[in-house]
């Protein structure tokens, strides 16, 4: 289905541009592995086997920065998209990169975190039982940041996450010949519209 | 407008051209008076409390259509589509890039209808709805041929026309229209066709034409007006009524209804394909439009209605009439405006169909004879016309509508190219002059948009000697008679597809004149649909 090639694979932007693509896509794919190996931190108890598969996805931390490094680079250097960029576009690249700078100096220096402080105080959120933060910077920088992302995704363009799946050019059916659609409104319009014309044709005779 | 710009030199190869901001800025296209705006229900001049008028509109737009809040919401300015306009890649003005043309509604959008528009309009790019705003709206979105093109390439399908559209509905409303679709959509809405013809000069026309083609094949040749009972209803633009290269195309359609032998007919009261409501953006108009067509099948008793070649007027049919006029199939029973038609239509036919789907079937069939060498004096090539290569589809196949037409097209002719194929099918080039701006006060816009279709035009000319351009859209074809010459092209090498057709047709001659009306219509039936 079209809608799962382009939510997966973002074919649209692949046909229309191969570097926006590459970053785009870099970026994104880099940013779901990230998370799913952050389902570790959630999960309460002991870790199933399963999550030893998940283990090596700590390297698509590369991949996502290196993604945002290049849409960013493009942003400045392209004078075309400069020139349809406002701050928070700007803005939202650079969050996301203060994220994903901040979380993988945390797993590849020597800056670890107490993982097992963030395990307690995540799945004590999931059962109202407040437990204590680590106090490293860099941690304290990374789930703040993550904390803003998540404040401002219902009234930022981060809609576009949600909106690719309402998208009516890519999810309606091609089916009009055989299918009336009518909107609700359209429809009380035409009742109302069809006794107005009632209305007048009587008084005409 | 002015007369003092260059027209763009063709490349060999097609490049993104630097930015060259403001060098389309202007008044926009001629504004509609009193006397076109009122018979639509429009304000006749700019209303006082227009600003008010206008975030009004937006809001009742916004709650409407999916689309537009989804697409004004959706964009993350990646910059796919920012060379993907032909506006933009022939007049190199920032704002006819798709997302900058957007971006004009969707400033003044996110300023009124979001929060971090209202809170910190400048972080987000959020602006107020001004005079110079407004003037910027008029301007820009009358340089939109809403073709569809960067829909395509858009990641979240962010459509632009869509956009235009209600952009262009929101000027309506304050009373600032185009003179050229309000002027023309008047006619439409109480003649029946866009150029004002009255049905005495309909049948005169008519009569010529059959005159004309009786003396050239010796076949008498019908072209019915308003024939109660006949099977189809043809819908098709007024301009192939009388205007070049259109009516050769509608030779075309006479001579292949005539070798089938089936009765049809055309309406004095919905004598128009086009639908000029689709580009100014009002569902109301476009309906009041549909519902002529809908009465002319209701009242001739049609079982089956078909359009000409015209691409918008495809994708109104194609798309909408269903939802508008009824024209099309499965109504729900209780719906008793859809059912009164449908019950009246014939099934086993798509409704409505389009004349190339239904030429492409005879063709299938072995129904019609051609002599293709009469073409052979013609290279041909085929442009894809936006509305029907991205909103329609024909044949019910996938890419039908890329197909079909190829496959007539070939049918009636020996030599057939394609050009190159970013600039054909989906990726195709508008003409230029679609979506209301086919007047002559846009000029300016007109050429330069047409750059990159003529570009792709001279490429096949210099490899493969291509002498002959063909539409199946009467937009495309006046366009590019316009535009033809100003790139030293042959204006008169656009045809209509079915020109091809009529001349590579063997008609039976008149011995077996008197079977053709008892042609029992049974037999010529097939499941053309699936």
């Amino acid at each position: 289905m079209r809608m799962a090639r382009e939510v997966v694979l973002f074919e649209s932007l692949f046909k229309s541009n191969k570097w926006t693509w590459l970053f785009g896509w870099l970026f994104h794919v880099g940013l779901l592995l990230v998370l799913i190996r952050h389902a570790r931190y959630f999960w309460p108890g002991d870790l199933p086997e399963i999550f030893l598969l998940v283990q090596p996805f700590k390297y698509a931390a590369f991949a996502m920065v290196i993604g945002l490094i290049g849409l960013m680079g493009r942003r400045i250097a392209v004078e075309r998209i400069r020139y349809i960029s406002a701050p928070s576009d700007y803005l939202m690249l650079i969050l996301m990169l203060v994220i994903g700078i901040s979380g993988a100096v945390m797993t590849f220096t020597s800056n670890h975190t107490d993982v097992i402080m963030v395990k307690q105080f995540a799945s004590g959120l999931l059962t109202f039982d407040w437990a204590n933060l680590p106090t490293e910077v860099h941690f304290l920088v990374h789930i703040f940041m993550v904390f803003v992302l998540m404040a401002i995704f219902p009234i930022s363009k981060l809609l576009h996450v949600p909106g690719v799946f309402f998208s009516p050019t890519r999810n309606q059916v091609d089916d009009a010949r055989k299918k009336r659609h009518i909107s609700p409104w359209a429809l009380r319009q035409e009742k109302e519209q069809e006794v107005r014309l009632n209305e007048t044709l009587g008084k005409d005779e | 407008m002015a007369d003092d710009f260059e027209v763009p030199k063709l490349p060999t190869y097609l490049e993104i051209p630097k930015m060259n901001e403001g060098v389309m800025a202007g008044d926009g296209p001629f504004k509609s008076v009193e006397e076109f705006q009122t018979p639509l229900g429009f304000p006749g001049a700019k209303v006082d409390n227009w600003q008010e008028v206008a975030i009004n509109k937006m809001g009742e737009l916004k709650s409407k259509y999916r689309s537009v809040q989804v697409f004004l919401d959706a964009c993350v300015k990646c910059g796919a589509c920012t060379d993907k306009c032909h506006y933009f890649l022939g007049s190199s003005d920032p704002k006819n890039m798709p997302v900058a043309r957007q971006d004009l509604f969707r400033s003044v959008y996110r300023r009124h209808f979001t929060f971090a528009g209202k809170y910190f309009p400048k972080l987000v790019g959020a602006k107020e709805l001004d005079d110079a705003m407004l003037d910027d709206w008029y301007n820009y979105f009358h340089q939109c041929s809403q073709c569809r093109r960067c829909s395509v390439f858009c990641p979240y399908g962010i459509d632009t026309a869509e956009i235009s559209m209600a952009a262009r509905e929101v000027l309506d409303a304050v009373g600032i229209g185009q003179k050229y679709c309000n002027q023309i959509l008047g006619k439409a809405i109480t003649i029946g066709n866009n150029l004002g013809l009255p049905e005495p000069a309909l049948r005169d026309t008519l009569l010529d034409l059959e005159e004309e083609i009786e003396e050239e094949t010796g076949v008498a040749v019908k072209y019915p007006l308003d024939q109660k009972g006949a099977e189809i209803l043809l819908i098709t633009p007024s301009a192939d009524f009388f205007a070049e290269p259109h009516i050769d195309g509608l030779i075309g359609y006479g001579k292949v209804f005539h070798q089938d032998g089936v009765s049809w007919t055309m309406s004095s009261y919905a004598s128009e394909g086009a639908n000029f409501g689709m580009f100014i953006g009002s569902y109301d108009i476009m309906r009041k439009a549909a519902l002529r067509i809908r009465k002319a099948a209701l009242d001739l008793e049609v079982s089956r209605v078909m359009v000409g070649e015209c691409g918008h007027a495809w994708r109104v049919a194609y798309s909408f009439w269903n939802t508008l006029s009824g024209v099309g199939a499965g109504a729900d029973i209780s719906d008793e405006h859809a059912m009164k038609l449908q019950n009246q239509l014939d099934s086993r036919y798509p409704q409505p169909q389009h004349i190339i789907e239904y030429t492409h079937d005879l063709i299938q069939r072995n129904k019609l004879k051609f002599d293709k060498s009469a073409n052979d004096d013609r290279t041909v090539t085929f442009h894809d016309s936006c509305n029907v290569a991205r909103a329609t589809n024909m044949g019910g196949i996938p890419n039908g509508q890329f197909i079909l037409p190829r496959e007539v097209i070939k049918a009636v002719c020996n030599n057939y190219v394609d050009m190159e194929r970013s600039t054909i099918m989906e990726s195709t080039f508008c003409c230029g002059g679609g979506g209301g701006l086919l007047t002559d006060d846009l000029m300016e816009i007109r050429i330069k948009g047409a750059m990159p279709r003529m570009q792709a035009l001279k490429e096949v000319e210099k490899t493969d000697a291509v002498d002959t351009l063909v539409a199946i859209c009467a937009i495309c074809k006046s366009q590019f008679s316009k535009v033809l010459p100003k790139f030293d092209f042959d204006p008169y090498m656009i045809v209509s597809a079915h020109q091809l057709v009529s001349e590579a047709i063997i008609m039976d001659k008149p011995q077996t004149d008197d079977s053709e009306a008892e042609m029992p219509i049974e037999e010529t039936i097939t499941e053309t649909v699936e």
